[in-house]
């Protein structure tokens, strides 16, 4: 090891220390382990990986640009991560159960989610876009790394069942230093529970370098708890995409978790909210710019004789056609109604919940006049 | 009708939850091959094998957080949480997970996880070992929190925890697992008294003493002293703490114009800060004194030689009695 294999973090580094089936130029190397599990993407099923990483980068910048513009609260970009995600969303079964963060935009993409379903949340509508078991992913968690031990419970009772299905738990670097993180881990591996655990390292928790949470490769933990741990090129779909798919089989043989690092980074803010200049420079921007998950594809598909240009075009347009479709799907969501302020809290029916809907339902019928005149006569019933 | 320990009623009533539905699952350290450390879960393991009473790492957010996985996947995790005093490490995912997830998917997930906690002092415990953290709970939108204080109880409300569709924090008073009391084994949970609703254990007229888990059967004894000296008391055991019943509590109270609320917990903040305050809202004109509470003291749970002077008893829940009827006490001449 030399000096040079520290970053500016003091995090080790070395650039080739990860599984790289498609270099940022587009060169092709072969690897005996993970090809066998890529056999099946051919040129076609490339392109269809492009087009996702296209469209979920499309949508991305959408939100984006609708939360710069008023109409969104806030938005969490994924821009940088689209192979990380579309690579190992792929990799799925419709049966498998996704317990992600909240930046996992393009696993909602894989799923089948409205885009009106994606931007409720950020729009300050509801508390969830979607019902979890109409497509398979969990409602998205904001408490950091909470929904690996989530993804790992899930995983535990599926075994129970007999069923081969699988849970796979996003989390990001930061995530690694939470105890529930760590807790997880230890439950899957006592367990052998079907469960990958898929770390997006992005380099960054908000202004916190990855060299913060550990001085080591996160992968390398695995180790500790008693399961595999392998790290991808997380900018690489091919990489990532065999990898998870090694991790499930696995996991759907009975052999338990696996430990998947995903090399990547965060091209945008933490959120909108946030201002990256602050902690980083332009020029390690401009380095990852290099490295970036659709150009190499791109550049692999164009060396291997495919017309990019043509590919390009009919993706950039069903790209603008999901913008589109997500600015306008803005229109219909509808602001909710006051009193569902107290819908849900319990699943069966409750005296106090119920007493405190009743209470302010007789103070918001003092607002209108025809309110105001029930309110009057039930003035007794009130106190 | 059959005559059982607290911890053994409680046993019957996990026996039963566990064969009436095979997606209940029992989840804590220690509950498998050794019982319990109070023997509460003893001999499920062998009946029900490992999958169904799963003896899980030293992790509490471990238990609570696959609990939950396990609730997404349709199952009915039933945790225990060894000593009051160790829930903590748990509390961010009861708190913002089990309480809230019901309500974060507009009802589409359930969380019908039920998390066993002995909980209270008088044993002479170690640290960590006799608190009550039962208001942390109570405070939190989302969850059920019960108490029990008799092994009729506890054989039945267990499996109404259980069978709820809503996470409940269930406390059991570590101190009455042995007192032992009849349990009807073949009464049917359609039948019984819903886990929400206060039972009134003595009725009087005087004063009114609301109390819950282990100072219940203290509660019973300072009704029979009262009665000796002329003063009618009517206990009322809580049961529920989230939500309280308090048509019951109203109900009393309208009619003796008197409340005492005793706890282990400390004052501040606590389940009878929040009934006096209720109770004063609601039936202001019926009371003939302000509310007093007879609690722990605000402070750490404090070394077993102490407890005696933390914990409410016999002596000093009859010295709010005397509070409340205006009668020389402890503050005479301090408070108006």
């Amino acid at each position: 090891m030399t000096p040079s294999d520290r970053d500016a973090t003091g995090l080790l580094t070395r650039p080739d220390d990860f599984v790289q089936l498609v270099t940022p130029t587009g060169e092709r190397h072969a690897n005996a382990e993970f090809d066998p599990w890529i056999a099946d993407i051919d040129l076609g099923a490339l392109g269809r990986l492009y087009r996702d990483m296209a469209i979920v980068r499309r949508i991305d910048t959408e939100a984006t640009a609708l939360q710069r513009q008023g109409e969104l609260g806030l938005w969490p970009p994924l821009a940088g991560q689209e192979a990380a995600q579309i690579g190992s969303g792929r990799a799925l079964r419709d049966d498998d159960f996704i317990f992600s963060s909240y930046r996992e935009h393009a696993l909602a993409w894989v799923r089948g989610v409205a885009p009106a379903d994606l931007l409720s949340v950020w729009r300050g509508s509801t508390a969830s876009g979607w019902n979890p078991f109409e497509h398979g992913m969990a409602v998205p968690q904001i408490i950091i790394g909470a929904q690996t031990l989530h993804a790992t419970g899930y995983a535990m009772g599926a075994a129970w069942e007999g069923s081969d299905a699988a849970a796979i738990a996003y989390f990001g670097d930061g995530a690694t230093s939470e105890g529930d993180v760590n807790e997880a881990l230890v439950f899957a591996a006592s367990f052998d529970a079907p469960v990958v655990f898929f770390c997006q390292n992005n380099q960054w928790a908000i202004s916190e370098p990855v060299g913060l949470q550990s001085k080591q490769h996160l992968a390398r933990r695995a180790d500790g708890f008693g399961m595999p741990g392998v790290r991808v090129d997380g900018n690489d779909v091919l990489a990532v995409l065999a990898a998870t798919r090694i991790a499930l089989d696995r996991a759907r043989r009975g052999e338990g978790p696996t430990f998947i690092e995903a090399v990547t980074y965060r091209m945008g803010p933490h959120t909108t909210a946030d201002d990256p200049k602050r902690y980083r420079t332009d020029e390690e921007l401009a380095e990852w710019r290099e490295r970036d998950p659709l150009a190499r594809v791109l550049a692999l598909l164009e060396a291997s004789g495919v017309d990019v240009a043509g590919l390009e075009r009919e993706v950039g347009a069903d790209a603008d056609r999901a913008a589109a479709e997500l600015r306008a799907a803005l229109t219909t969501i509808a602001d909710p109604e006051a009193l569902t302020v107290f819908d849900h809290v319990y699943a069966e029916p409750n005296s106090h919940v119920e007493r405190q809907r009743d209470h302010y339902t007789r103070y918001l019928a003092m607002f209108d006049e025809t309110g105001a005149a029930a309110s009057e006569t039930a003035e007794g019933g009130a106190r | 009708m059959t005559t059982l320990t607290l911890a053994k009623a409680l046993n019957a009533g996990l026996r039963r939850s566990l064969a009436d539905d095979d997606k209940v699952v029992l989840m804590g350290e220690d509950i498998g091959t050794l019982g319990g450390v109070f023997r509460v879960t003893d001999g499920l393991k062998a009946e029900f094998g490992a999958k169904r009473v799963v003896d899980t790492p030293l992790s509490e957010a471990g238990i609570v957080g696959t609990a939950v996985g396990l609730a997404y996947r349709g199952f009915r995790p039933v945790i225990e949480i060894q000593f009051d005093g160790f829930i903590y490490p748990a509390f961010d995912q009861i708190v913002a997970q089990v309480a809230k997830l019901h309500y974060r998917s507009h009802g589409n997930v359930r969380m019908p996880i039920t998390i066993r906690v002995p909980f209270g002092g008088g044993i002479g415990a170690a640290e960590h070992h006799s608190e009550s953290p039962e208001a942390y709970f109570a405070h939190t939108a989302g969850l059920r929190v019960v108490a029990c204080s008799n092994p009729a109880d506890a054989y039945v409300m267990i499996r109404q925890a259980i069978a709820s569709d809503d996470p409940v924090l269930f406390f059991e008073p570590k101190r009455r697992y042995h007192v032992k009391g009849e349990v009807d084994e073949t009464a049917n949970l359609a039948d019984a008294r819903p886990m929400g609703v206060a039972t009134t254990v003595t009725t009087g007229s005087d004063v009114t003493l609301v109390t819950y888990g282990g100072l219940v059967p203290t509660a019973r004894d300072v009704a029979t002293a009262a009665a000796e000296d002329g003063v009618s008391i009517e206990v009322i055991d809580l049961r529920s703490l989230a939500p309280v019943d308090y048509a019951t509590i109203e109900a009393s109270v309208r009619r003796t114009g008197r409340l005492v609320i005793t706890h282990e917990a400390g004052q501040q903040g606590g389940v009878g800060a929040e009934i006096a305050a209720s109770i004063t809202e609601r039936c202001f004109e019926f009371l003939e004194a302000a509310p007093v509470r007879v609690t722990g003291h605000d402070i750490p749970y404090p070394p077993a030689k102490l407890e005696r002077h933390h914990l409410p008893d016999l002596d000093r829940i009859l010295d709010g009695v005397d509070r409340v009827l205006g009668r020389p006490n402890s503050l005479s001449g301090v408070e108006a």
